[in-house]
């Protein structure tokens, strides 16, 4: 769907927005979900809605354009504006290395880094992303050599099942570059949003001091 | 999720408007709750224009005021140096919320938007009055734990989640709104609501009313403050109860005091009747246990949330000593 489709016509006169979508759009979704009434409608009027719906149905897959920095590459994307950027790692950019906990922000295991800063992909729309760079799990380690985070994991047993791992290893590099990892309660206080049901906690404790006090450039 | 329009205005006139002409719009800034309701179908806005490129960002001295803008994010906010320096309670606040990785995303106005986490809210299965009015509330007479000892009415006994409103409305913060209509500056005591008969009316602003920023006043309470927050665990959870204290001590006296407490209310719940009882006496653990006192006055609790009625006062005990320090 071309973008220039539809002019601004939803922002008032004189705004530069983005205009993503148009009204016609949603004035389909509406009639969509009529469907069931259009069925019992006369057909004359039911003919009327026919010819709307065939003009607008090409709208519902209209795409928002972005353009992320993915693990210090630039891509050009086509997204749904629902896409979580969650969702838009895994499903379309098949960086599956962040996982999807819980999807409602409250485990961390989708933690990324935007600009620099942790955040959960799973709450972030991808379209709103858009500019920004991102930084997963697969971002972090130089060709074959791990980051220290992931060498201090492993050495210290910081996970069982795994699956809360790239979460934890994204917050604990933030942790420590934020200058909250002092002490162990500091750091146990700034790694709370990572949830671990094995409950490799203290090693992944020891293993952020570790990198905290090997001087590490994170 | 339904499916929705997407915008992003860059001007503050034009996301107003926006918002103001259609019902079916609404503002997201960090999304950190608005998301997760769309994803549990709870809301189902048809337009999000993302404020994001309106510059509301800044933090920075006004008028004998800390000026906050409403995109400031809350880890920013936590952290800044004139927040920590002025209003420290503050800070306390916003750090006893959420992960690091939310408080990198929510906002200052959004933390104020945010909704209700009452269970019943977001399972769409479950009557509701805020959510569908007129279906009932599910929690009087259903798992009530969480819920309000405070200001609650027959039609929902829910709480505002929220730390930092807690510190915002003891430091008597003023929230600046624009919209479709103008400008207009609301007290924070005066932005969320108690339930009454219309829950489903979350807080006062009015459809397309955007938040601009938060002004808190210079105050005395810089040194001798202490937000308190009691949960079910150690770190990202949502209190039970919650208590912001600030005094001012004159040696070992009280010249003022500032107090609010959190999870006991449908809006962070100001204590100035106990404020009033603190002016002018000593600053020791039997002025705060009567003070404690007359703050839980009128308190109302329900099948599973009677502790909150022992633990409140306590709370606040704990709060005040804190506050005082080695007094």
């Amino acid at each position: 769907m071309p973008q220039d489709k539809f002019p601004d016509q939803h922002l008032p006169e004189g705004e530069g927005g983005q205009a993503q979508h148009s009204d016609a759009r949603r004035t389909f979704l509406k009639q969509s979900s009529l469907l069931t009434a259009l069925a019992l409608a006369p057909p004359a009027a039911l003919k009327a809605a026919e010819l709307k719906f065939e003009e607008k149905v090409a709208a519902v897959f209209e795409q928002v354009k972005v353009t992320l920095g993915i693990n210090g590459k630039k891509q050009k994307l086509s997204i749904e504006p629902r896409t979580t950027l969650l969702d838009l790692l895994r499903e379309q950019l098949h960086l599956t290395g962040t996982k999807k906990g819980c999807d409602y922000g409250q485990c961390g295991a989708c933690t990324v880094h935007v600009d620099g800063q942790r955040v959960l992909s799973c709450l972030t729309l991808a379209a709103m992303a858009d500019g920004k760079e991102i930084t997963t799990i697969e971002g972090l380690a130089n060709g074959d050599k791990l980051h220290p985070m992931q060498e201090a994991f492993i050495k210290h047993d910081g996970f069982q099942c795994g699956y809360c791992t790239p979460g934890q290893i994204m917050s604990a590099v933030a942790c420590i570059k934020e200058g909250h990892a002092d002490s162990d309660d500091e750091i146990r206080e700034y790694m709370s949003g990572n949830i671990c049901r094995c409950g490799a906690y203290p090693n992944i404790v020891n293993a952020i001091k570790e990198v905290k006090n090997g001087g590490h450039k994170v | 999720m339904i499916p929705f329009q997407y915008v992003k205005p860059s001007k503050p006139k034009a996301a107003i408007d926006t918002v103001a002409k259609d019902q079916t719009a609404m503002f997201i800034a960090g999304g950190t709750n608005l998301v997760d309701l769309m994803k549990r179908d709870v809301l189902n806005p048809e337009k999000l224009v993302d404020i994001n490129k309106l510059p509301l960002r800044k933090i920075e001295r006004e008028n004998g005021t800390v000026r906050i803008g409403a995109l400031a994010l809350n880890g920013a906010v936590a952290e800044d140096k004139l927040v920590l320096e002025k209003h420290p309670l503050l800070s306390q606040a916003l750090n006893a919320g959420a992960s690091a990785q939310l408080r990198n995303m929510a906002t200052v106005g959004g933390n104020m938007m945010q909704r209700v986490r009452c269970p019943y809210y977001y399972d769409t299965a479950m009557p509701c009055n805020k959510r569908e009015p007129g279906t009932g509330c599910s929690a009087i007479e259903g798992y009530n734990r969480m819920h309000a000892i405070f200001g609650h009415s027959d039609k929902c006994i829910a709480v505002n989640p929220s730390d930092m409103n807690v510190a915002l409305v003891a430091l008597d913060a003023v929230v600046l709104v624009s919209g479709p209509k103008g400008d207009r500056k609301i007290p924070f005591g005066e932005f969320h609501r108690l339930p009454g008969d219309t829950p489903h009316i979350h807080t006062n602003l009015q459809q397309g009313e955007l938040i601009m920023a938060v002004d808190v006043p210079e105050n005395p309470y810089t040194k001798n403050v202490h937000y308190l927050k009691v949960r079910d665990r150690n770190s990202y959870a949502f209190a039970l109860v919650s208590v912001a204290a600030a005094l001012d001590l004159d040696g070992s006296n009280i010249k003022s005091a500032r107090l609010a407490m959190g999870g006991v209310a449908h809006k962070p719940w100001r204590l100035q009747e106990a404020e009033q009882f603190l002016a002018g006496k000593p600053a020791n653990e039997a002025t705060f246990r009567q003070a404690a006192e007359v703050a839980m006055r009128g308190a109302k609790a329900f099948e599973h949330n009677q502790f909150k009625l022992k633990l409140g006062p306590n709370t606040i005990v704990q709060a005040l000593k804190n506050a005082a320090g080695a007094v």
